[in-house]
């Protein structure tokens, strides 16, 4: 095995080569990946149905969605990764989840059904804004989760609780809030089992727009902020000691992952869109050494993974998000056997 | 004037003083050493230089051009950073980070400098290296030049040789030795390692919760010994 990779890889030193080479390495790598997963099926009868599955809108949505997402994923994860915040996306998915079951549970409340201490104008009013939430919950959701973001950065920064203990304290009680929240409203149904494992029928056309504006934002931003990120990702005590501007940038940092997580949950699901975040940064990081490298691979193997996800879930009827972790897992596993091979 | 001056600085640290009454000065062309003991006050005092922490009372004065955010500040290396996937080049630049200004990208002019410094510190060949992969000497030969980029008179280095090997850390002064002498570069180093450090040093400083000692290199041998026949 090892012989055959290094026959089609070249078995240079891990810094030698041209960085293009490697690039395409890393694209071949992931789309080897897909077509050993899809010849597990019947290829020839999987492309007809494929061809009829991207015939439907909400199939198309999801793929642009899902693509700008893993984009931004991808970025933000290098940078969680290496600054050891890889908890922070798991976290802050787990409040996204009790964001929208409380969002969800809200669509319960009625005037009538508010405490009558409460003058009749104020109960209507709390019954109808409730109901705009529980209608439209993206907003509330994401100004719930970018609060977290800022909350959880400051408290890893400046408190004695330890960062990983004070995010696990905080994701866990929001989980909690959503999972009473969804009992006492509706039950554990199928809308609350779609926010935790993700559904490809998430998103609405009503949706769509914000869902590629936002993740389109938060590219521009990284990219444009990439020089300073990397700093302070690398020293932030230098950074910090030399007038870079640490304290906004780590304040950048969470708004991002908050905006990327809240946009790509309901297609992943919350428990598993913290992956999205994780996988292909690990990923790029087993074969690429250089900062620009990593985040180029780390977006097309996180793009190539989605993709192929989806397709997987298509055809086989899988929920989408844990067939995007399949994948990732499986580009995961070759990158690092790759790496092995080369020594 | 001098180039740092810490006039009757009082630093705390979780509401304990840390270091009282510290008065010692930075002058143009020094090599530094500051000595003392594992939790003398040596790490407050850099952070209070550095800016990181500010002095309970007392005032720190920056003078003959240099400015608080222009020390090129070498820390201690951690964990984290020793497996970061980054070129050499890349991890020199980001020493120009503060230099950006209003722009986004490294433009020419900065870029220049960190091959500038790149060359200063011989380590052009390394350039398309990854940092992960260089032994400690090459790390810190990096981070010199990354500190080069950030400042243009004063470096301030926590421990530099900790970690390295015998030959490495000779290796090391030398670099640090040259940067001083012929590039003009004002240097405080922090070390544990008395003889070597004090082999270039020009001043010492000696800081035990305060300063104990404060003066020319000769002084401070004849201060040892008394200190030694006591």
């Amino acid at each position: 095995m090892a012989h055959v990779l290094e026959k089609l890889f070249g078995s240079g030193a891990p810094d030698g080569g041209s960085r293009a080479a490697r690039i395409a390495l890393a694209a071949i790598a992931a789309l080897a990946a897909l077509l050993v997963l899809c010849n597990l099926g019947a290829l020839g009868a999987a492309m007809g149905e494929l061809r009829l599955y991207l015939g439907y809108g909400f199939i198309r949505r999801a793929l642009a969605v899902g693509t700008l997402v893993a984009l931004c994923a991808a970025l933000l994860g290098v940078t969680l990764v290496l600054k050891r915040y890889s908890m922070i996306g798991d976290g802050l998915s787990h409040v996204g989840f009790g964001a929208l079951s409380v969002a969800s549970a809200l669509g319960f409340v009625t005037a009538d059904s508010l405490p009558g201490f409460l003058p009749e104008g104020w109960r209507s009013g709390i019954a109808a804004l409730c109901g705009r939430i529980a209608g439209n919950p993206l907003p509330f959701a994401l100004a719930v989760v970018i609060a977290l973001a800022f909350l959880i950065l400051r408290i890893s920064e400046r408190s004695s609780l330890r960062g990983d203990a004070a995010i696990a304290l905080l994701s866990t009680s929001a989980l909690a809030v959503g999972v009473i929240a969804a009992s006492l409203s509706s039950g554990m149904n199928v809308d609350v089992m779609n926010y935790m494992f993700g559904s490809i029928l998430a998103l609405s056309e009503s949706d769509a727009a914000v869902s590629v504006a936002l993740p389109l934002a938060v590219i521009a931003l990284y990219l444009l902020f990439c020089n300073r990120i990397f700093a302070v990702t690398f020293d932030e005590p230098f950074a910090r000691a030399t007038g870079t501007k640490v304290g906004r940038c780590n304040l950048l940092i969470s708004l991002l992952t908050a905006i990327t997580i809240v946009t790509g949950m309901r297609l992943m699901g919350t428990m598993l869109i913290s992956s999205l975040i994780i996988f292909p940064a690990l990923t790029a990081m087993r074969l690429f050494a250089r900062f620009r490298d990593v985040l180029l691979c780390s977006a097309i193997v996180s793009v190539i993974c989605f993709v192929a996800g989806i397709l997987l879930s298509c055809l086989w009827a899988m929920p989408a998000g844990a067939a995007i972790v399949m994948t990732n897992l499986a580009a995961f596993l070759l990158f690092t056997l790759i790496a092995r091979a080369r020594g | 004037m001098a180039l740092i001056e810490l006039k009757d600085v009082t630093v705390a640290f979780e509401g304990v003083n840390a270091v009282e009454g510290v008065s010692f000065r930075v002058e143009k062309g020094d090599y530094l050493v500051m000595v003392g003991e594992n939790g003398s006050g040596k790490s407050t005092l850099v952070r209070a230089m550095l800016g990181l922490v500010h002095p309970k009372s007392g005032r720190i004065v920056y003078g003959d051009g240099l400015k608080r955010n222009q020390i090129g500040y070498l820390p201690q290396q951690t964990a984290a950073q020793r497996d970061f996937p980054a070129s050499v080049e890349e991890v020199v630049l980001s020493g120009c980070a503060s230099r950006l200004g209003q722009s986004f990208f490294y433009g020419r002019e900065l870029r220049e400098r960190a091959a500038e410094k790149i060359r200063m510190l011989d380590i052009e060949h390394l350039r398309n290296a990854s940092y992960r992969n260089l032994s400690g000497g090459q790390q810190q030969r990096t981070l010199l030049a990354r500190a080069l980029c950030a400042t243009d008179s004063l470096l301030l280095l926590d421990e530099p040789v900790t970690g390295l090997d015998p030959a490495a850390t000779q290796e090391l002064y030398s670099v640090i030795r040259k940067l001083n002498r012929e590039h003009g570069v004002s240097v405080v180093m922090v070390s544990h390692d008395l003889k070597g450090a004090m082999a270039d040093a020009t001043r010492v400083v000696v800081v035990d919760r305060g300063v104990s000692f404060f003066g020319g290199i000769d002084e401070y041998r004849a201060w040892s010994a008394r200190g030694e026949a006591r």
